[in-house]
C-alpha cells in the first residue's frame, strides 16, 4: 500500500517535469520567435518540439526513480528480515533456514493481523521490530527515489537550449522501449522451457525417464505411510499419451475431418455468396464459445447418450465417462479451426486449375475432388495437424468429460484419460510441491509442450511451402 | 527436336483421336454415363451440405439444452411470510434501537430466531425455506426501522428442492425413489401453492450475489467481478505489450537474428496450449515471484502472456497494411520516424488493432485450464475485494457448478453460461462490426 503511494507520488512529479520541461520548450520557442511570452503566436525555430523537451526532463527523472522502486521491492523483503534478525542477540537466532522462514512467516502474519496471537514468543517480540524496520524502509526508498527523481529531473531541465536535441535522445530511448516489448515474448518462452526442464528433472531424479516413457502402469498416487495398499505410484505414461491421441488425434479427427472439409468445399465451392457472408462470421462465433461450455455439455448430454447407445448395442461396462463422448465434442468443437483452414487452402489454389479443369467439361465435384483437394492438400494437411495440435492441448472438455482411470483401450467406449486432464488432476487441490506426484505434473507439460511445438513447426512450414509454391 | 516436331507434323493428318470416331452423345451409354456424373455432381454437393448441416444443427442441440436448461436460472421462487417484527423475539430493546447507535444494534438482532417463528403459519411445510431466507427479514427492517412491532407481508427464497418442484423440473409421475425428490417435499409444495404463497419471479440474487453452497442462493455476480478485475489487468499488460512489439517487429527490427528468434518464439505461443501457461503461472509466479494464489493479479498476468502473440499478431497485419505512401510523405515534411508511427502509421491501424485485441480478450474470458492451475478454483462467498484477493471467474464458476452433485446447480450452470455467451457474442459481434465499418481498403 505504502508502496503504492510511493509510486503514484513518483509518477505524479514525473508528470509535473513533464509540464515544467514542456512549458520551458514553450518559452524558449515564444523567444526564439520574437513573440512576448503568453501571446499566442507562430513557434520560433528550435531543434524540438516543446513535448519533446518536457518528455526528456521527465524521462531523466522517472528513470532512476522507478529503478529504486524496483529495486526496494524486490529486495527490500531480504533487507528487512535481515534487520529483523540482527537486532536478534548471537544466541536467540535461528539457526536453520526453515527455522528463520517459520519464524519470519509468524511475524508478518502477526504484523498484518492475520494471526491474533503469537505461538512463539520470540515472534511477539519482533513484530515491532519488524514493522518499525518495514516502515523505515519504505520511507527510505521512498525518500531516495524522489531525491533522486529531483535531481535527475533539475539536471534534464537545465540541459534544456533552444539547440538542444532533445527529440534525438528520446526517441533512441523509445526505440529501446519498443525492443524491450518484444523481447517479453522471447522471455516467456523462456519462462515457459525452463520452468518446465526444471521441474522436470526434478522429477526425473525420482522417477527414470525410461519407466515414464514406456511404463504401461499409471497410478500417481505415493503413500502416506510406507506400507499403505497401492502406495507403489507408478509413473509409466503410455496410456496417458494413448488417451490423448486416441480421443485427440482419432476420435476427434474422424469427426471433424469429414464434417470439416465438406464444410468448406460447399462454402467456397457452391454456396451462394450472400449464404457465405453470412455463414463465415457464425463459424468465428462458434469457434470463440468456451471449451468449459462444450465440456458441460459433453459432460451433462452427450455422455448419457453415448452411454445408452452402448448399452443398447449390449456392452455391459460402459462407462459414462466415455472416450467417444469426449471426442465427439471436441470434433465438434475443432470443425470451425479444420474448415477454416481448408477454406484457406482452397481458395490459394489458383483460378486458372480450376477453370481449366472445368472448361475441359469436368463437373464441379469432379474438379474439386481430381484437380482441387490434390492442390491443396499439403495445405489442409497442415491445417489438420494444426487441429491435431490443438485438440491434443484441449483440456476443459476432457477434465469434464473423459475419466481418470488410466486404461490402455481401443474401445470407444470405455473411459480412457490425457495428458491434460492428469495435470489438472495433480495440480489442483492440495498439493505439497516436491512430491513425485507433483512434479510429475511438469514432466507431463513438458512431453505436451514439445509434442504440440513438434506438430506446429512442421505444420507451419508445411503451409508455407505450399503458398510459395502457388505464389 | 525437331524431329520430333515434324513427325507430329506428319502424324497431323490423322490425329489418334479420330481413330475412335465421334462421340455419339445421344448413345444410350453416354446418356448413362452423362446421368451418373450429374448424379454423382448433386450427390457430393449433398453430401456438403449434410456436413454443414450437422456441424449446426449439433451446435443448435448444444445451444437448445443450454436455453432450455438455463433460462429458469434467472428465475427463484419464494414464499409469502407474514411476519411480525417481535422486539422480544428478536432480543432488542425498542428504546435502544430508537437511540443513536441502534442500527448497529437492530443489525446484530436474532433474526433467525423471528424466522424459526414466522414459518410455523406454514404448518407442516415449514421447513420449506431456504437456510439464508433470514436474510430477507434483516435487510427489510434494516431497510426500514420503523416496522419494529408490527406486521409486514414478506417474500422470502425457499429450498431449492421447493424451487425446482414449482418450475416442474421434476417428473412427479415416475416412482418416488427415482425421481430425485421426496414425497413430503411434494407435499408441502402443493400445500403451499394450495395456499397461494408461491410466486417465481426474476433472481436478482443471481446476478448480483456471489458463489453459495445452496443452489437458491448462488449467484454470479462474484464471478463477474473477478472475470472485470483479470481482465483489466490482462488487457493493461497484453495491449500495450502487444501493440509495441508489433510496432517494433514491422517498422524498427533490423533485419537479423533478434528479429528471427521474436518472430518464432511468437508463432509458437500463439500455438502452446494454454494449460502450459498455467504450469507456467504455478510455477514461476506463484513459487518462484510468491504472488498471492488464486488472485486475479496473477490471474490476469498469465492470461496477458496468452494472448499477447494474438495480440501482435493482429497488429502487425493492421500496421502492415497502412500503405507505405503515408510514411513517405509524413517523413518527406520531417517528421521523425516515431512521429510517423505514433502520430500516422499507429492511429490508421486502430480499428485493426482493436479487433484483434477483442477476439483476444474474449478468448482470455472464455478461458479455464490455465486458471485452474493457479488455483483460481477457490470457493469465494463474497465479491472479490482486489485484484489480489481470492476470486474466481465467470468460466470457473461454471466448472465448479457443473461438478456440483445438487441438482438446483443444473440450472445455475446453464443460466451461467448462457450470461457468459451473451458476453462473448456481444465481444465478437462488435470485433467483427469494427473491422468492416472501420477497415479501409487502400
Amino acid at each position: 500500500m505504502r508502496l503504492l503511494i510511493a509510486l503514484l507520488l513518483v509518477l505524479g512529479l514525473a508528470g509535473l517535469a513533464f509540464l515544467a520541461g514542456r512549458a520551458r520548450g514553450t518559452r524558449m520557442a515564444l523567444a526564439a520567435s520574437g513573440a512576448v511570452a503568453g501571446v499566442p503566436g507562430r513557434l520560433g525555430i528550435i531543434h524540438s518540439r516543446p513535448v519533446h523537451h518536457g518528455a526528456y526532463v521527465a524521462m531523466l527523472a522517472l528513470a532512476p526513480a522507478l529503478l529504486v522502486l524496483m529495486l526496494w521491492t524486490a529486495m527490500g523483503d531480504r533487507w528487512v528480515e535481515g534487520q529483523v534478525i540482527a537486532s536478534l542477540p548471537q544466541a536467540q537466532q535461528p539457526a536453520s533456514p526453515a527455522d528463520r522462514a517459520a519464524l519470519m512467516n509468524e511475524v508478518r502474519a502477526l504484523v498484518s493481523g492475520d494471526l491474533p496471537q503469537a505461538f512463539n514468543p520470540l515472534a511477539a517480540d519482533l513484530a515491532p521490530v519488524y514493522s518499525a524496520a518495514d516502515t523505515n524502509g519504505d520511507l527510505l526508498a521512498g525518500a531516495l527515489a524522489v531525491a533522486l527523481l529531483c535531481a535527475g529531473g533539475l539536471w534534464g531541465f537545465s540541459r534544456l537550449r533552444p539547440d538542444f536535441r532533445a527529440r534525438n535522445r528520446v526517441e533512441r530511448h523509445v526505440r529501446t522501449i519498443l525492443m524491450l516489448t518484444s523481447v517479453v515474448a522471447i522471455l516467456t518462452t523462456f519462462g515457459i522451457v525452463l520452468s518446465l526442464i526444471f521441474e522436470s528433472i526434478r522429477f526425473f531424479r525420482l522417477v527414470s525417464p525410461v519407466e515414464f516413457l514406456t511404463g504401461l502402469q499409471w497410478s500417481p498416487q505415493t503413500a502416506l505411510r510406507a506400507d499403505q495398499v497401492g502406495a507403489s505410484g507408478a509413473f509409466g505414461a503410455v496410456p496417458l499419451f494413448w488417451g490423448t491421441i486416441f480421443i485427440g488425434a482419432i476420435i476427434a479427427m474422424a469427426v471433424a475431418i469429414p464434417l470439416g472439409l465438406m464444410s468448406a468445399i460447399y462454402l467456397t465451392q457452391y454456396a451462394d455468396p450472400r449464404l457465405r457472408r453470412w455463414l463465415k462470421p457464425v463459424l468465428e462465433l462458434l469457434a470463440g464459445v468456451p471449451t468449459v461450455v462444450y465440456g458441460f455439455f459433453a459432460a451433462l448430454t452427450v455422455a448419457p447418450l453415448v452411454r445408452s447407445l452402448a448399452v443398447a448395442l449390449g456392452m455391459t461396462d460402459a462407462s459414462s465417462d466415455s472416450a467417444l463422448a469426449a471426442g465427439l465434442v471436441m470434433g465438434i468443437m475443432i470443425v470451425p479451426f479444420v474448415s477454416s483452414m481448408a477454406d484457406d487452402a482452397l481458395t490459394a489454389v489458383p483460378s486458372a486449375m480450376r477453370d481449366g479443369s472445368l472448361a475441359m467439361g469436368a463437373t464441379l465435384s469432379e474438379t474439386v475432388k481430381k484437380v482441387m483437394v490434390p492442390a491443396a492438400l499439403p495445405g489442409i494437411i497442415g491445417g489438420v495437424l494444426l487441429a491435431v495440435s490443438r485438440a491434443i492441448g484441449e483440456t476443459m472438455i476432457v477434465v469434464m468429460a473423459a475419466g481418470l482411470a488410466a486404461n490402455l483401450t481401443a474401445n470407444p467406449f470405455n473411459s480412457v484419460t490425457t495428458v491434460t486432464t492428469q495435470i489438472v488432476a495433480l495440480l489442483t487441490g492440495d498439493q505439497e510441491f516436491d512430491s513425485a506426484k507433483t512434479l510429475s505434473a511438469f514432466a507431463l507439460g513438458l512431453v505436451l509442450f514439445v509434442m504440440t511445438l513438434i506438430l506446429n513447426i512442421y505444420a507451419l512450414a508445411v503451409v508455407k511451402k505450399y503458398r510459395e509454391a502457388y505464389e | 527436336m525437331s524431329t520430333v516436331l515434324t513427325a507430329m507434323a506428319d502424324d497431323a493428318a490423322a490425329p489418334a483421336i479420330t481413330e475412335r470416331g465421334p462421340t455419339d452423345w445421344a448413345s444410350p451409354e453416354m446418356q448413362a454415363r452423362i446421368a451418373r456424373r450429374y448424379r454423382g455432381e448433386r450427390n457430393f454437393r449433398r453430401l456438403g451440405l449434410l456436413a454443414l448441416v450437422i456441424a449446426a444443427s449439433f451446435l443448435a442441440f448444444l445451444l437448445f439444452t443450454i436455453v432450455r436448461d438455463g433460462w429458469s436460472g434467472f428465475q427463484r421462487s419464494e414464499a409469502r411470510l407474514d411476519v411480525t417484527f417481535d422486539a422480544a423475539v428478536l432480543g432488542v430493546d425498542p428504546a435502544a434501537v430508537r437511540a443513536p447507535g441502534g442500527a448497529a444494534l437492530l443489525a446484530r438482532a436474532d433474526y433467525p430466531g423471528l424466522l424459526l417463528k414466522a414459518a410455523e403459519q406454514l404448518g407442516p411445510a415449514e421447513d420449506t425455506l431456504s437456510d439464508a431466507a433470514w436474510l430477507e427479514l434483516r435487510d427489510a427492517l434494516l431497510a426500514d426501522p420503523a416496522l419494529l412491532g408490527t406486521s409486514a407481508t414478506l417474500w422470502v427464497p425457499v429450498r431449492s428442492s421447493i424451487d425446482l418442484l414449482a418450475k416442474g423440473k421434476y417428473d412427479l409421475t415416475a416412482p418416488a425413489d427415482s425421481r430425485g425428490v421426496s414425497d413430503e417435499e411434494v407435499a408441502d409444495w402443493r400445500r403451499l401453492a394450495r395456499e397461494g404463497r408461491l410466486r417465481t419471479g426474476f433472481n436478482t440474487a443471481f446476478l448480483l450475489g456471489a458463489d453459495s453452497t445452496e443452489p437458491e442462493l448462488a449467484g454470479i455476480g462474484g464471478a463477474a467481478l473477478g472475470s472485470l478485475f483479470t481482465l483489466l489487468i490482462t488487457i493493461a499488460i497484453a495491449f500495450p505489450l502487444g501493440v509495441l512489439s508489433a510496432v517494433w517487429l514491422e517498422e524498427f527490427a533490423p533485419r537479423g537474428r533478434l528479429a528471427d528468434i521474436i518472430e518464432l518464439s511468437i508463432n509458437n505461443l500463439a500455438a502452446v496450449p494454454s494449460i502450459i501457461f498455467g504450469l507456467l503461472g504455478l510455477a514461476f509466479f506463484l513459487n518462484i515471484a510468491g504472488l498471492p494464489r488464486s488472485s486475479p493479479l496473477v490471474g490476469g498476468i498469465t492470461l496477458a502472456l496468452m494472448i499477447m502473440p494474438v495480440i501482435v499478431i493482429a497488429a502487425r497485419v493492421a500496421i502492415k497494411a497502412v500503405p507505405p505512401s503515408i510514411r513517405d510523405a509524413a517523413l518527406g515534411i520531417g517528421a521523425s520516424p516515431i512521429q510517423v508511427v505514433f502520430h500516422h502509421v499507429l492511429p490508421l491501424a486502430l480499428p485493426g488493432i482493436m479487433t484483434g485485441t477483442i477476439i483476444g480478450v474474449a478468448r482470455a474470458l472464455g478461458e479455464t485450464a490455465p486458471l485452474l492451475l493457479i488455483g483460481m478454483r477457490a470457493f469465494v462467498t463474497d465479491v472479490p475485494q482486489g485484484v489480489a484477493a481470492p476470486a474466481t471467474v465467470l468460466p470457473m464458476q461454471v466448472f465448479l457448478w457443473s461438478d456440483d452433485v445438487q441438482r438446483g446447480f443444473v440450472e445455475k450452470t446453464s443460466a451461467a453460461i448462457l450470461v457468459l455467451l451473451v458476453i462473448l457474442v456481444l465481444m465478437n459481434s462488435l470485433a467483427i462490426y469494427l473491422r468492416n465499418r472501420f477497415e479501409r481498403r487502400w
